[in-house]
């Protein structure tokens, strides 16, 4: 599965690729502003007629001009394109996720949010900044070279320390401090969300105390890092600094003894000392910008971690289209979560001609939830699983999953309203197929307009599992997998939605998933199945 | 716009005074060096000559910059922690059942958006105010005309800038409140990741995703837009005034009216007056998402703390539950709890019993009525619920070891009264004690997690002196063969204490000494039987 952005990433490089020229020209623009002026005021002290000095008048007004505007049409596009990239990236780790569920639980998924937003400054602080500031660097480098090549050469060299040297020296000395920050800072906001969320247990058992402390120590590793990051990133600036004044030193020690020889004119003299001051300006923002760009690796490294998360249900090379019937017949089904050791189920063959129901019986762990999770292709499988003949394998899992519905035992309730939490199974549903579904599944006496909280916390928890059966029942599919959708529900209540439930299926195939005793005749929904299955006694699932 | 430092902040964060002072002083220092550097560089171009003490007063710089980055880096980390901390304090104090989501990001990513405020803004901020006055003063004493320039221009800075400052910050504020809005719901979508999938919704969700974040994003280069705009003119004023300046000294020393020397220091003087100015303003940004950040996390950390009461010395006895109401529109309750007794609370789902066990632990603060204890009056502190064994619908387990999840139970349990724990619920049936969980106890099934909340029940009865037990169905997950088991080892635990377990399951009900049935309230019968508990 893959969402289509409607833009491609042209638009994205083609920003980037105008905030560096927009940024570049705007340092050129700086440049320019102090030799100018430096020539102007040299070749002034001279008193030649003032019309001798007007180019040289305009020229400075327009530098000055230039460089603000250009430096805010930088800024609004860099922007743009970072909040672009962020929106892409995010919803690439989305749809990574989707296709991962429900295999992996998004374990540390607020720190996969942040890395996202690591990627997108990456660009904005850290390359941008550095091709810019390369560009206006290596304009005042030629220029010095074309007045007096020696204060060029000496120019070139502090560039070279100040702008390259002096970051892969804070860079360095930052990495292994930054690495262990990264990973403490991703500890730290994962335990500290597991402590908010986890509260009631902390508080009711005391524990919250203890809990605190432990982040407190968690915390204090962090600050301890970003300290000794702290001696590092200042050395980097420090030098930045020191290589600018050592420019303007040079350029000093090169241009005094030319003018004494007659080898440069004395106007220019001036032109050359000030130009670094202003080269250097540009090139103060790059120690910042490499430390960005090492924060930034760090945060795409998580990024591909989930990118690159092995798939448990892989979608065939070329899907076959639907086939026409419903029959679902299982043979020899074998299927093992990614990283699990073992197979957490081996199925016993099943054949579920249209509109037949079966009850799958077993012992908790028994794989059971498993065979659902194949039927709704979350997870590949081995042996033969065919829906009208066609391999469930061959065929495109959303196809699979307009025909086949799934209802699991620990469902999933959105923030939002309860006819919102229904309607996602149709989204084109009217209220009173909602209220209808809803009623059905014995969940009558909610009102539309509800809301559920949080993590369905408003309501309780078999209301819960009602709202998700309406969900199961408004989907308009011909074979229904429930799975243990009365783990919730009191005995007397889930006998009476489970009867309300096969009824209300109709002609539909019901595959129900269940850990009810199966003792035939004394339990009234069982008279409503055709067949009852047990899975076999391999407890793998862990 | 809003002051640029909120005072708060030093009163909840202790080494922020401090750390002002060694910006103020550090800024200072940089602010002679400029000066000097500008004098020494005139004289040497004018001259001219190779001066040895501007070698001096360039390293003196360098030295500078590098301690203001060392000692903004180093305090920015120790402010954010302590505020950090404080907020984990007070949110944890008094909320444990609010939005998780929102304050989560308030206390890792709010707190954070904190660091380049106190790192590059502040310090930028005292360099700001201290460098143009200095600077204006020495341009003042060597040539009024071009100090003119300056003083005339500097001031449309500051005031352009909070003209549109004013206007970017409260679009800045509702721009942090939607960020917060959306990375709760991102966090709520992929929780339910599985249910949109199984109803082909997940695609239509990442569609939705990114319509919500091209909305986020344009809103946002909205207010940008603005906020740069305070930053065009900032540099506007700058250059412009810089460029006037060149072209003013230039021509009045064509006239001779003024020395070359003078005219340079003149020159590179001026563009420093406006640097702090303009790298304060590349900052305003982080300084106007640190501030309102700040505001978030200052008015939570201001919110009154509930005065402590005094430690209640709970009274054990027969419970009574006195026309409690846990939630809105949930009871009133009535019943009773006999000491020593297996209590089991059945109803209809919706009826409030996972409600009135939490008030019973202390973790739903009721909407009216009391509980007595023992005849008196329950205070439901921590000293009550010492005394308590507490397990949840949907326990939560923690990212770390099965025994680690257990022993959270009895802080500092010795291993052996883990293991002890864990046998007696049969969590060693389904794993070992060494099995490392994700977050959430991912790697177990519903039914296994709540048996390793079980055993926390199960442990603090072993080793604490735990009278009552609230169980919230404690074998809604289980296999019939399983939850017997469980319900044997269950009674065995509970024998001697009071228990109140909220059940449907027969193996339980068989084995408690009362069963009492909790009847849904509907909104027609309301007023009519105000206490609907019947004890079966």
């Amino acid at each position: 599965m893959s969402a289509a952005p409607r833009r491609g990433p042209g638009a994205v490089h083609a920003r980037l690729g105008l905030a560096a020229s927009a940024g570049a020209a705007a340092l050129v623009c700086g440049v320019g502003l102090m030799a100018t002026s430096a020539w102007l005021i040299s070749r002034a002290s001279h008193h030649p007629p003032v019309l001798y000095l007007m180019v040289a008048i305009v020229a400075v007004r327009a530098f000055g001009l230039g460089r603000g505007v250009l430096r805010y049409a930088e800024r609004v596009v860099a922007h743009d394109a970072a909040l672009r990239l962020l929106a892409r990236t995010r919803v690439r780790i989305f749809v990574r996720l989707a296709e991962l569920a429900p295999a992996t639980r998004p374990g540390s998924l607020g720190a996969v949010v942040g890395n996202a937003e690591g990627v997108a400054d990456r660009w904005l602080r850290g390359v941008l900044p550095m091709v810019a500031a390369g560009i206006a660097a290596a304009t005042a480098v030629v220029l010095e070279w074309w007045i007096l090549p020696a204060a060029g050469a000496v120019l070139l060299g502090a560039v070279l320390a100040g702008g390259v040297l002096a970051p892969v020296v804070a860079w360095r000395g930052a990495r292994r401090a930054e690495a262990r920050g990264a990973e403490g800072r991703a500890a730290l906001s994962a335990r500290t969300a597991e402590t908010l969320d986890g509260l009631p247990e902390l508080v009711a058992y005391g524990a919250l105390p203890g809990r605190l402390e432990q982040l407190r120590r968690a915390d204090a590793a962090v600050v301890a890092a970003a300290g000794r990051s702290a001696w590092t990133a200042g050395l980097g600036a420090g030098l930045t600094t020191l290589a600018g004044g050592s420019a303007v030193l040079g350029a000093l020690a090169a241009g005094v003894p030319a003018v004494r020889d007659g080898r440069l004119d004395a106007v220019l003299l001036a032109v050359i000392v000030l130009t670094p001051l202003a080269a250097f300006e540009a090139l103060g923002a790059l120690s910042e910008a490499a430390q960005r760009l090492l924060r930034a690796r760090e945060d795409a490294a998580h990024v591909r971690e989930v990118l690159d998360a092995p798939v448990p249900s892989t979608e065939p090379a070329e899907a076959r289209p639907l086939p026409d019937g419903h029959r679902l017949t299982v043979r020899g089904l074998r299927a093992r979560w990614p990283g699990a050791a073992d197979d957490s189920l081996v199925a016993p063959d099943l054949d579920l001609a249209p509109g037949r129901r079966v009850v799958v019986m077993g012992r908790s762990g028994s794989g059971k939830s498993t065979l659902a999770a194949v039927l709704a292709r979350f997870l590949d499988y081995r042996g033969s699983v065919t829906l009208g003949g066609t391999e469930l394998r061959d065929l495109a899992a959303d196809d699979v999953r307009s025909v086949i519905g799934l209802c699991g035992q620990d469902a999933h309730l959105f923030d939002t309203t309860v006819a919102e939490n229904v309607r996602l199974a149709r989204p084109e549903a009217s209220d009173d197929e909602v209220a209808d579904a809803l009623r059905r599944a014995g969940a009558g006496h909610l009102g539309l307009g509800v809301r559920v909280g949080e993590h369905g916390t408003a309501v309780s928890g078999g209301e819960r599992q009602r709202i998700a059966l309406a969900r199961a029942l408004l989907a308009d599919v011909r074979i229904l997998v429930l799975d243990e959708p009365d783990a919730h529900l009191d005995d007397a209540t889930a006998t009476t939605v489970l009867t309300d439930l096969l009824r209300a299926a109709g002609s539909r195939t019901v595959l129900l998933v269940s850990h009810r005793a199966a003792i035939p005749g004394a339990d009234p929904v069982l008279r409503h199945v055709d067949e009852v299955v047990t899975v076999g006694d391999q407890p793998r699932n862990t | 716009m809003p002051t640029p430092f909120d005072r708060r902040l030093a009163r909840h964060a202790r080494s922020t005074a401090p750390y002002l002072l060694a910006c103020v002083l550090l800024g200072a220092l940089g602010a002679g060096c400029v000066l000097a550097q500008a004098a020494l560089l005139a004289h040497a171009v004018a001259a001219p000559a190779f001066p040895a003490a501007l070698a001096a007063v360039i390293a003196l710089r360098a030295l500078l910059v590098w301690g203001q980055e060392v000692v903004a880096h180093r305090a920015a980390a120790g402010v954010t922690s302590q505020l950090r901390a404080g907020l984990l304090a007070r949110v944890t104090a008094d909320r444990p059942g609010a939005r998780s989501g929102e304050l989560t990001a308030l206390v890792t990513r709010g707190v954070d958006a904190l660091d380049p405020y106190f790192s590059r803004y502040l310090p930028q901020l005292v360099l700001a105010l201290l460098v143009p006055v200095t600077v204006l003063a020495a341009l003042a004493a060597a040539d009024p005309a071009a100090a003119a320039i300056v003083a005339a221009t500097l001031p449309l800075i500051p005031v352009f800038g909070v003209l549109i400052g004013t206007y970017a910050a409260s679009r800045t504020r509702r721009q942090w409140r939607t960020l917060e809005v959306l990375a709760g719901h991102f966090a709520d979508v992929v929780a339910g990741l599985p249910a949109l999938k199984a109803f082909g919704r997940a695609r239509a969700q990442a569609r939705h995703i990114e319509r919500v974040t091209g909305d986020h994003r344009r809103a946002t280069l909205a207010t940008l837009r603005i906020a740069f705009c305070s930053a065009l003119v900032l540099e506007l004023a700058a250059t412009l005034a810089v460029a006037l300046v060149a072209v003013s000294v230039g021509l009045r020393l064509v006239g001779g009216s003024i020395s070359f020397e003078t005219a340079l220091f003149v020159l590179i003087l001026a563009p420093e007056a406006y640097l702090p100015l303009r790298q304060a303003a590349a900052q305003f940004h982080a300084g106007q998402e640190g501030l309102a950040a700040a505001d978030r996390i200052l008015g939570l950390l201001d919110e009154p703390v509930p005065a402590p009461r005094p430690v209640s010395s709970p009274s054990r006895g027969d419970l009574r539950v006195e026309a409690l109401a846990p939630r809105e529109a949930v009871g009133p309750f009535s019943l009773d709890v006999p000491e020593r007794a297996i209590t089991a609370l059945t109803g209809p789902s919706g009826a409030g019993k996972s409600s009135l066990i939490g008030a019973l632990a202390g973790l739903v603060t009721p909407v009216s009525g009391r509980i007595l204890s023992g005849g008196v009056q329950v205070v439901a502190d921590d000293a009550w619920r010492r005394g308590i064994a507490w397990v949840p619908q949907r326990p939560f387990l923690f990212e770390g070891t099965v025994a680690e999840n257990i022993a959270i139970a009895v802080p500092e349990a010795p291993g052996t009264a883990v293991s002890r724990a864990a046998e007696a619920v049969g969590v060693c049936t389904f794993t070992t004690l060494d099995t490392r969980l994700g977050v959430g106890g991912e790697g177990l099934s519903a039914g296994q997690r709540h048996r390793v909340a079980l055993a926390r029940a199960a442990l603090r009865c072993d080793l604490l002196d735990t009278w009552l037990v609230l169980l919230d169905e404690p074998t809604a997950h289980l296999d019939v063969l399983t939850e017997v088991a469980v319900a044997e080892a269950l009674t065995d635990l509970l024998r001697g204490r009071t228990a109140l377990v909220a059940t449907h399951r027969r193996a339980l009900l068989e084995r408690a000494d009362r069963v009492v049935e909790l009847s849904v309230r509907r909104d027609a019968e309301l007023g009519s039987e105000p206490d609907r508990a019947v004890t079966v």
